[in-house]
């Protein structure tokens, strides 16, 4: 069985600013696979380029064994993304929220119906279904773009800093639905600037700067790089990066 | 049939639509923008616009070839308000032409016109107007009216005296009472569906780019042209709906005629709500912001203003202006509105008209396509 995600020397530059820089990157399927970052260390960047919203400058993309720079259309059916603003119509309700994103990913009928159901139930949705999307909390906003995400129960989601804006309780619950469908056998990569959340992934890739800085479990990085927690690691990684860069 | 419907609703294009549609009818501002401001316009148009008017495009149809009546012709032409258009060899020419719109006016003098006048008998002389446009119609009388008096003078004084030696008998066609409303109704339905449209059209994408549901929708597997037209389908109803609404009021408030056929009217409409809508969508690749897109439509609409023929004649406008006009989709729907409402023309004269607006509309549309990528930047 292939990779969910393979990249080879991916490079991305916006003039003379190199966003991403020469990534190798490999995420097993069935995987939640973390990516942490300071802002502008081209988390989001990465993760438009493997879904096919933005070509590679160089480099190579597999993504469920699909070249996503020559197929990202292939890529598309197969993959949920999920941005940090949502991407729901705040004038459709839950259900038309829903119905719109699925009948985009070709379900339709009592297939859509059951899948809606399926979800809604999972994700606690099914009073809200009549509820405007404009008037949710930020939790439940997120609830429903992953339901939107998830509609086609594509092999691979896309998770761009989910849980920002969305109370910790609310972050909790999230969390656990992210395990129950990777339990399912999707594979997750998740962007987030919570360490708390860091550690509930299998496994970790830090960013600084366009390129990868350190790569392994939460416990395999806390004793690579001899600190007590992540979050110290990646503060010392990132200070040691930034240090080699000025 | 059962695997057709399956198949059309497994279409990118239809949950598109559908949401289109919720979202349309929930969007209270867009719903009185679209309803409420072109019957606000039209009453402001309709009772407020005057304008002057030279250089119509004139033939002169001179029966008599005398010296007498080109020197009548001259000093008519000479008055600034008409510009020679050519000589018509019959009055069947000269009607072609007036109902073509190749010419505004024309002077028509019979055969008899030369010995009338020897023979000291009031000598008269017909200038045909095409009233449609009362502007013009009316500068086209006073000039002819005033080339006529000169003329009249010069042969009075030539003989030291006598009677009224010739008469300018006007005949304005297509709009005898010469009202200006009839004539600025059927242009403000072009004017209000082009505005309307191009802004709406264009922050419809536009609004989708700022909230980031473009982002959410250009990840999914949906095709560029079920997009588009996703996008696209509901506002061609939607000006049908604007266009039906100015004519009922056109028709209540201002008696605006209807000549010509009510379905072609409707089947031109098609050519140019589609340009419309194409410029609103290739705009919206252009713009980043709501805001932007609301000026660059306010930006569009001046020229269509002034250039397209709705408030002056484009036989008046220095050739520059002229090429724009030309570039303008309105230009063409102005003139199969008001062939079809006040001439009572049919498709034999319009579709030169009908296929230039299908080939803007083809054209914006591919310039919008071509632009409209399924990438972020």
């Amino acid at each position: 069985m292939t990779a969910a995600i393979q990249t080879r020397a991916l490079h991305k530059r916006f003039g003379d600013l190199v966003a991403v820089d020469s990534l190798d990157l490999e995420v097993a399927r069935g995987e939640v696979f973390g990516m942490l970052g300071p802002n502008g260390s081209g988390k989001t960047t990465t993760i438009r380029m493997l879904c096919g919203l933005m070509p590679p400058t160089s480099g190579e993309i597999t993504v469920v064994g699909i070249d996503a720079v020559k197929e990202p259309e292939a890529v598309r059916r197969r993959i949920g993304y999920m941005s940090q603003r949502f991407g729901l119509y705040d004038d459709l309700t839950v259900a038309e929220n829903f119905n719109f994103y699925a009948g985009l990913y070709g379900l339709h009928g009592k297939v859509k119906e059951a899948r809606a159901d399926e979800l809604f139930t999972t994700l606690g949705l099914t009073p809200r279904r009549k509820q405007l999307a404009g008037t949710l909390s930020g939790g439940w906003k997120q609830k429903l773009a992953l339901a939107c995400a998830t509609a086609h129960k594509p092999d691979l989601v896309f998770l761009d800093e989910p849980t920002a804006g969305v109370d910790p309780a609310a972050r909790k619950r999230f969390w656990e639905l992210i395990r129950e469908f990777a339990n399912g056998g999707m594979t997750i990569l998740v962007t987030t600037h919570y360490m708390d959340e860091a550690t509930r992934c299998d496994r970790l890739a830090f960013l600084s700067r366009g390129h990868l800085i350190g790569l392994g479990t939460p416990d395999e990085i806390t004793a690579q790089f001899n600190q007590p927690t992540v979050e110290d690691v990646f503060i010392a990684l990132q200070a040691k990066d930034e240090g080699l860069a000025a | 049939m059962s695997g057709l419907v399956a198949w059309v609703r497994g279409l990118t294009v239809w949950p598109m639509l559908v949401k289109e549609f919720i979202q349309l009818r929930r969007d209270r501002p867009t719903i009185a923008l679209m309803v409420g401001v072109p019957a606000i316009q039209l009453m402001l148009f309709g009772f407020a616009i005057q304008t002057e008017v030279r250089n119509l495009p004139t033939a002169v149809y001179d029966e008599a070839k005398s010296s007498d009546s080109r020197a009548l012709v001259q000093t008519i032409l000479n008055t600034g308000n008409f510009r020679f258009y050519a000589d018509a060899t019959s009055r069947e020419e000269v009607t072609a032409w007036i109902e073509s719109g190749t010419v505004a006016a024309a002077i028509v003098i019979p055969p008899d016109f030369t010995r009338d006048l020897a023979r000291h008998h009031t000598a008269k002389v017909q200038v045909i107007v095409d009233a449609a446009d009362p502007l013009a119609s009316q500068a086209a009388m006073s000039g002819a009216a005033l080339g006529g008096q000169q003329r009249a003078l010069d042969i009075v004084t030539a003989r030291g005296g006598g009677g009224v030696p010739l008469q300018i008998v006007v005949r304005p066609l297509y709009n005898p009472t010469l009202r200006s409303a009839t004539y600025i109704v059927p242009g403000i339905i072009g004017v209000l569906l082009s505005m309307t449209l191009v802004i709406i059209m264009g922050m419809s994408v536009v609004r989708e780019r700022e909230r980031g549901t473009l982002e959410q929708l250009v990840v999914t597997p949906i095709t560029r042209t079920s997009l588009m037209l996703g996008k696209v389908l509901p506002f061609v109803l939607v000006g049908y709906v604007q266009m039906t609404i100015i004519l009922a009021l056109g028709r209540l408030v201002f008696d605006v005629p209807l000549r010509g056929s009510l379905p072609l009217l409707y089947l031109a409409a098609v050519g140019f709500i589609g340009a419309s809508l194409a410029i609103g969508l290739w705009l919206s690749t252009m713009v980043r912001t709501q805001a932007q897109a609301m000026q660059a439509g306010f930006l569009f609409l001046l020229p269509n203003l002034l250039l397209s023929g709705f408030m002056f004649p484009r036989e008046a406008m220095p050739q520059a202006a002229q090429w724009i006009s030309a570039a303008l989709p309105l230009t063409y729907f102005l003139q199969v509105l008001r062939g079809i409402l006040l001439k009572g023309v049919g498709i034999e004269a319009l579709w030169p008209q009908m296929a230039i607006l299908m080939g803007f509309a083809v054209l914006f549309m591919a310039l919008a396509v071509r632009r409209f990528h399924k990438t972020v930047e």
